[in-house]
Formats: structure tokens, sequence, C-alpha cells
């Protein structure tokens, strides 16, 4: 009997580390939170994705999503995924950002199409991480095999050529934000936060492995959002291409997630007294007939938007340049964004009324 | 003949190795390297730069507090940034308890040296400058801290601003000492700042010398305290070169030695103010010093009175409580920038030339008839300036040129404290 409880131990034991060994495998497997420096020098030290070709492959656990109009980054298509850690869940907010919980991961990867193909090459992922600092982000590089993408706080540009669907050749250095220059955009009031994922940019279907379902409805299904309201209260911005959507609205969504994380109060622009965001409604703090009070350079022009009159605006003269001193957003973009400043200029053409002396 | 060749070789060698001291280091190595080591610095650390050109094309940009960022020399650590690809400055700064000295920044396409926001702010042997001269795509700012609580600004020179060689905008606790700014549009500008001191600088062939002010519609209101003591404001008489995009400044008349706008509490004393061409000295309401054109626009249009009525709550355009004494002003006015309509509207109306003191007398009538000065402008013992109150509320009917009616005393202004400097080192007692 003796001997036989002592077997039984030693089986007892051996099982419990199978098990643990087990269950240690299996935690390779699924993403690694990391809430303090030093970060992961290679992506795929995260686990966020299961495959990385022919396209990102998420694990489990780690959502998808899409905003109804996203920042113009060159052209790059972006994939964008969101993780916490279990048990754990972001708080439902109507106007910023939602407030997540320490280690969640915000993935974005931009990739443009290769030359003379419409197969994607993969750029850069950036990571926000909501580590116990705070919020830190974290630029990855991908290799030319397309296999692993590594940390680089100063990566260096990159060449791009691709032709779009239409048959026009871009060609351009795409310039990747160092590590400091992701604050210029992220930070409000010297707080660095994730900027897309608002309730108004995330209200709009996802066309999940699972079904087409709103994301906001998701993520709360999935645990991954609390305190969601009813749904005629949730907010949701137009979609910028949507043409059932007034040019107006559609212009102001585009402004919203273009410019408005500096030009907010408290954002890197809030000293010009330019306000974008999506909640403001009063043209007058959107530029209509204001003098800059920035040191930019407009040209010989005069307000930031002149009422009718797009090629008087100092926001479209600005938006239409790639020269550093003249462009906006000062960061993040290399190329005119066409279609954009098109929709703006639409915009402002509708606008009645003058700016000028003789209005008195 | 073996001789002589071993001699040519060893020329080359030395004409090689020569050429390659001269010519630029790999940019991209260095400013990477640069840009790695602001990113991964630790509070306390130094960044020690080389001796040498070193060519940049980006920003470059430090977030961590207690950095020194340290050069051989503002001649000798030189960082270009000619042909800039990318980013709104040179240098982007936005910490605390950082020091940055003896580096040259130049050429950069916006703003050479930006310091946004930030506590304990020390500049100190900097060189920003555009090396073609006078030039109106230039970038407007050499110097530019804004925002910033105790700001040492030492011994550095600028030239070459589109708008102001050294700039202090929305900060508080500042001495700027012992600089030289030249060939700029304005060559310093203390804009709605608090408890500011500044010293032993020299403004020399910019279009103006130097400007106390207060602009509105900008976050920070209310700037007032300022003494501007034992500077040189001489000559300021390049050509405005501000474009029309930058503003008010491309107003700011050529040959302003030293302008004083819609501020209170600033004392001016021992300065040499002296040879230039529109005025000396121009104390004024800022509806007087900005752009009649666009002061008409705007303040016509009803959109920019509905939007800017709220935001101008805050700002006080009157000028009140400026002491000027001591100061040696001659020479001033012999050729008045007839480009500004307002000047050349008074110039015409007193003879062509100007005075060495200008004020536009404006008033705000809540103070009511404090005597005849109840903006409270005093002048004392400055040699033989020439002055002369315009009169811009009543239409120039009654101008007064007796500075005697001038002639009172403000208490003197507290010395600025910052923790830079021991409380001994601070210069100026009256």
């Amino acid at each position: 009997m003796r001997w036989l409880g002592r077997a039984r131990a030693w089986w007892l034991l051996l099982a419990v580390l199978l098990a643990d060994l087990v269950s240690i495998g299996c935690s390779r497997h699924t993403v690694q939170a990391h809430l303090e420096a030093p970060f992961p020098k290679r992506l795929s030290e995260w686990q966020l994705f299961t495959a990385t070709s022919p396209r990102l492959t998420p694990n489990d656990r780690v959502v998808p999503y899409d905003l109804n109009t996203p920042l113009f980054s060159d052209y790059a298509s972006k994939y964008r995924f969101v993780w916490m850690p279990a048990g754990t869940s972001a708080d439902y907010r109507v106007d910023g950002p939602f407030e997540f919980p320490l280690g969640t991961v915000l993935a974005k990867t931009f990739t443009f199409r290769k030359d003379g193909s419409t197969d994607e090459r993969l750029i850069e992922t950036r990571l926000l991480v909501h580590a116990k600092s705070g919020w830190v982000a974290l630029p990855y590089i991908w290799d030319d095999a397309q296999r692993e993408a590594t940390l680089q706080l100063v990566p260096d540009p990159v060449a791009i050529k691709f032709t779009d669907e239409a048959g026009k050749i871009h060609a351009f250095n795409y310039v990747i934000p160092n590590a400091n220059e992701c604050h210029e955009c992220h930070d409000n009031q010297k707080v660095l936060l994730p900027i897309g994922p608002k309730a108004r940019n995330l209200n709009k279907a996802y066309a999940y492995s699972s079904g087409s379902e709103n994301q906001l409805e998701h993520w709360a299904r999935v645990g991954y959002l609390r305190g969601l309201p009813e749904p005629e209260s949730r907010p949701r911005i137009a979609e910028w291409t949507d043409l059932n959507a007034s040019v107006a609205e559609r212009a102001r969504a585009y402004l919203d997630n273009n410019c408005a994380h500096c030009h907010q109060p408290g954002g890197q622009a809030g000293y010009t007294g330019v306000d974008f965001r999506w909640t403001q409604t009063d043209l007058a703090h959107m530029g209509l007939c204001k003098s800059p009070n920035s040191a930019g350079e407009v040209g010989a022009l005069r307000y930031d938007v002149v009422p009718g009159h797009p090629e008087q605006s100092i926001l479209i003269y600005r938006l239409e340049s790639t020269a550093p001193k003249v462009s906006m957003p000062a960061l993040g973009r290399d190329v005119v964004h066409v279609e954009g400043v098109r929709l703006l200029r639409e915009w402002i053409s509708s606008m009645s009324g003058s700016c000028g002396a003789n209005s008195l | 003949m073996n001789r002589f060749y071993f001699w040519l070789t060893a020329a080359a060698m030395v004409m090689a190795l020569g050429m390659t001291a001269c010519v630029k280091r790999a940019p991209e190595d260095f400013q990477k390297n640069l840009q790695e080591k602001l990113i991964a610095a630790k509070p306390g650390e130094v960044i020690d730069l080389p001796e040498g050109k070193f060519h940049l094309d980006r920003s470059i940009s430090l977030t961590v507090n207690g950095v020194t960022i340290r050069g051989k020399g503002m001649d000798k650590t030189v960082l270009s940034f000619a042909g800039q690809k990318t980013g709104a400055q040179g240098v982007l700064v936005k910490a605390n308890d950082f020091v940055i000295e003896d580096v040259g920044i130049e050429d950069t396409a916006g703003d050479a040296l930006t310091i946004q926001g930030g506590t304990n702010i020390t500049v100190r042997r900097v060189r920003t400058e555009w090396t073609r001269g006078p030039n109106e795509a230039n970038g407007p700012y050499g110097i530019y801290p804004v925002e910033v609580k105790n700001l040492l600004l030492e011994d550095s020179v600028a030239k070459g601003a589109a708008d102001a060689g050294i700039y202090v905008g929305q900060s508080e606790n500042v001495v700027i000492r012992r600089n030289r700014s030249e060939f700029n549009v304005d060559g310093y500008e203390i804009e709605n700042s608090e408890n500011v001191d500044a010293y032993d600088n020299v403004a020399t062939h910019n279009a103006g010398g130097i400007g106390v002010f207060n602009l509105p519609n900008l976050p920070r209101q209310g700037g007032k305290h300022v003494r501007v003591f034992h500077n040189q404001m001489v000559d300021n008489n390049t050509p405005n070169f501000a474009p029309t995009s930058l503003g008010p400044i491309h107003y700011l008349p050529t040959g302003t030695g030293m302008y004083v706008m819609a501020i209170r509490d600033v004392e001016v004393f021992n300065n040499r103010i002296q040879n230039n061409n529109t005025v000396n000295i121009y104390i004024i309401n800022y509806k007087t010093g900005v752009d009649e054109d666009s002061l008409r626009d705007t303040a016509a249009s009803p959109i920019t009175q509905q939007i800017f009525a709220p935001d101008d709550k805050r700002f006080y355009p009157f000028v009140q409580n400026v002491y000027l004494h001591d100061n040696e002003i001659s020479g001033g006015g012999h050729s008045p920038d007839g480009r500004i309509k307002g000047v050349k509207m008074l110039a015409d109306a007193v003879g062509g030339k100007l005075p060495d003191v200008l004020y536009d007398g404006v008033v705000d009538p809540a103070w009511g008839r404090k005597g005849k000065n109840s903006g409270q402008v005093c002048l004392q013992r400055n040699g033989a300036a020439g002055f002369l109150n315009f009169d811009v509320a009543g239409e120039m009917k009654h101008p007064v040129k007796d500075i005697k009616q001038y002639d009172c005393a403000l208490s003197a202004l507290e010395a600025v404290a910052i923790p830079q400097l021991p409380a001994s080192a601070t210069a100026g007692a009256n």
C-alpha cells in the first residue's frame, strides 16, 4: 500500500508537470502582454498573428477593426487589430477614445501594393501598448522576406512604387514616423492616447469571419467593451466616401480623422484656435474667415477657409502641398490625397457668405 | 623622380584625408544615431555631439526629461538642415530640465530650435542661422521656446529668421541675456509672457530690434512684467523681409529699435537705442500696431466678430505702466518706412522725420482721467530723445510733443528669479 501510494503520488506529480508543460506550450501561442520596457525587439514575440502571408491572420482574441473614416496615409492600406488581456475590457466613452485596460495592444499594419502586382507588401506595424507607464508607441518594420518585423525607434524611409486601380503610378519615399514623432499626433495634454478607436469611428458593420456585425456590438459581445449604450445613443461619424451622406458631413468626418488629432484643445495645434473635431459644430471654430496665427507658410492667402473659394482657403493650399513648411498634416503625408482634397474643395465651394470688409 | 612621386602621393593622401574631413558626414547615419540616442536617453544623460558639420534632412526631437545636448561650439558642431525634407522645424524639444549648448543649427525649413512646453530650460551658446542671409523663404523663428517656465537663454546668436531670431512666447520666468540677434526681421520677440528680464543683448541689422507685446487668440494671455535693460538696439534698418503669410510681422516698420504693444508693466532702462530709421521706441495699442487693412477686414466682418468675440474677451489691447529711463536714445526716425501706411501718414504730418520715441496715446476709457497720462507711460533721463504722442484716438488732432508731460517715475520692477541662476547672479538692480 505504502509503495502504491508513493507511486500514485509520483504519477500525480508527473501528470501535473505534463499539464503544466502543455499549458506552457499553449501559452506560447497566445498573445503575450508586455507591460513595461524592454519591449520585444521582434513583432512575432507578441504573438498577435498566426500567419503573415498571404495576409495577416490574427491570433485568438485578436479582433480586427475598421473606422468609418480613416486617416489618409499615402494611400497605404491599413489593417487594425485590438487585443486585451483575458478578463479585461474597455470602458465605453461617448466622445474620446475608449478607456482601455492595462495590457491592451492596438496594432496597425501599413501595406502598399507591390510594384506591378496587386499583392501587398507589409511595410510597418505600429503598436500602441497600454503599459504600466501609460500608452507606448512601438514601430515595427517588416523585413523584405515579409516574415518578421523588428522594433526600430528611428526607421528609415521606404521607397514605394505601385500602380493603383485607375492605372496611376505612385512613386515616392514613404517616411515612417520615429518613436518620438508618434507623440506629434497621439499626444493630448502631453499624454499619449489612441486616436482611432472611438465610438463614432467604430460604429459600423464589419465582415468578421463569423459574419457581419456592428463593431461596437461585437466588442461588447466578446467582452472587449463595457457600458455600451442603446444603439440610438451611439454617435456615428460619416464615411468620407459615402455618397449618401452630405458633403458637409463627409468633409467634417475627414477633418475629424485627418486633422483633429492636433487641431483640438490640448492637441499639438490647439494653440491655433482651430478645432476640427466632429463634435465641433460651429464653423467659426473650423477656420471660417479666420486668419492663421501659426507660423506655417500660407502663400499670399489670408483665411483658413473662405466660403465659396477653396482656391483662397489656406486649408486647401496646405493639403495640396508636400513642401515641409506648407504641407498638412505636418507628419505622415508624403503625397497629396487627391480625393480627400476634392471633397474639401466641394465642401468649401458649397458655403455661402464672404470674409471681406465689404460684407459690413 | 621617386621622391617626387612620394610627395605627390603623400599630398594626394593628405588632400583625400582633408576632403573626407570636409565632406558632410554620411547624413542618415548621424541623423539616425542622434535621433536614436535622443529617444533612448535617460534623465540626467548628456548627449555629446562631436565637432563637424552634419547634414540632416529631417526634424529631430527629444521628449525625455533631464537631458543635455552638448556640442563643441556654435561654430564647431553644426547641424545643417539645408534641403530638409520633412518636419516643421530642425530640433524639437518637449521636455523638462533641458539644456542645449554649444551647437549651431543652420538652414532649417521652418523654425530652427523649437522648445514647446517644459520647465527649467537652458539654451546656451546656440547659433541659429539661415546662411543665405535675409530671405522671405527662411524659417520664421531661430530660437523658439514657447509655453515654458523658467527659461535661461544666453550667449546665443540668431541670424536670418523671417520672423524673430530669438522668440519667447507664452512663457513665464525668463532670462534672456548676452545674446546677439541680427539680420532677422525681428531681433527679439517677447510675446504673451510674464516675468521676463532681457539684458546685455545686442539687436542690430534687423528690421526691428526688440518687441515686447501681447497678441489675442493665443491660449496664454496677459503677458506683463518685462524688464529690458543694458541692451543695444542699434541700426535695425534691414528691410523687412517677412512674407505676408507670416501675418502682422510683415507690417513691422523697417527701422524700429524697440516696440511695446498691448502690455503692462514694462521697464526699459540703461539701453542704447540708436539710429533706427523709423523710430527708436514705439509704444502702442494693439490696434495701432496691427496692419490696418487686416484689422478693418476682421473688425468689419460680422462672421469674424462672432468668431473672435468670445476669444477676445481675455485680450487687453492697451499699453500701460511703461517706464523708460536712463536710456541713451538718439539718431532715430531719419527715414521712416513709407511702406507702412500709418507710419507714412504720421511722417508726412510731422515733416518727414519721426522723433525717437513715439506713443500713440491710446488709453482705456475706463481708466478715467488720471491727469494727462492715464496710461502711465513715463520717461525720465533719456538724454535728448525727441518725443511725440501722436494721438491716435483723437485722429492726430491733439499731438503732444512736450516730453515733460510724461516725466514721471514708476516703481522699479523686481528682478526675475529662475532656478538656473543663483539670486546673486541676477543682474540689473536699478
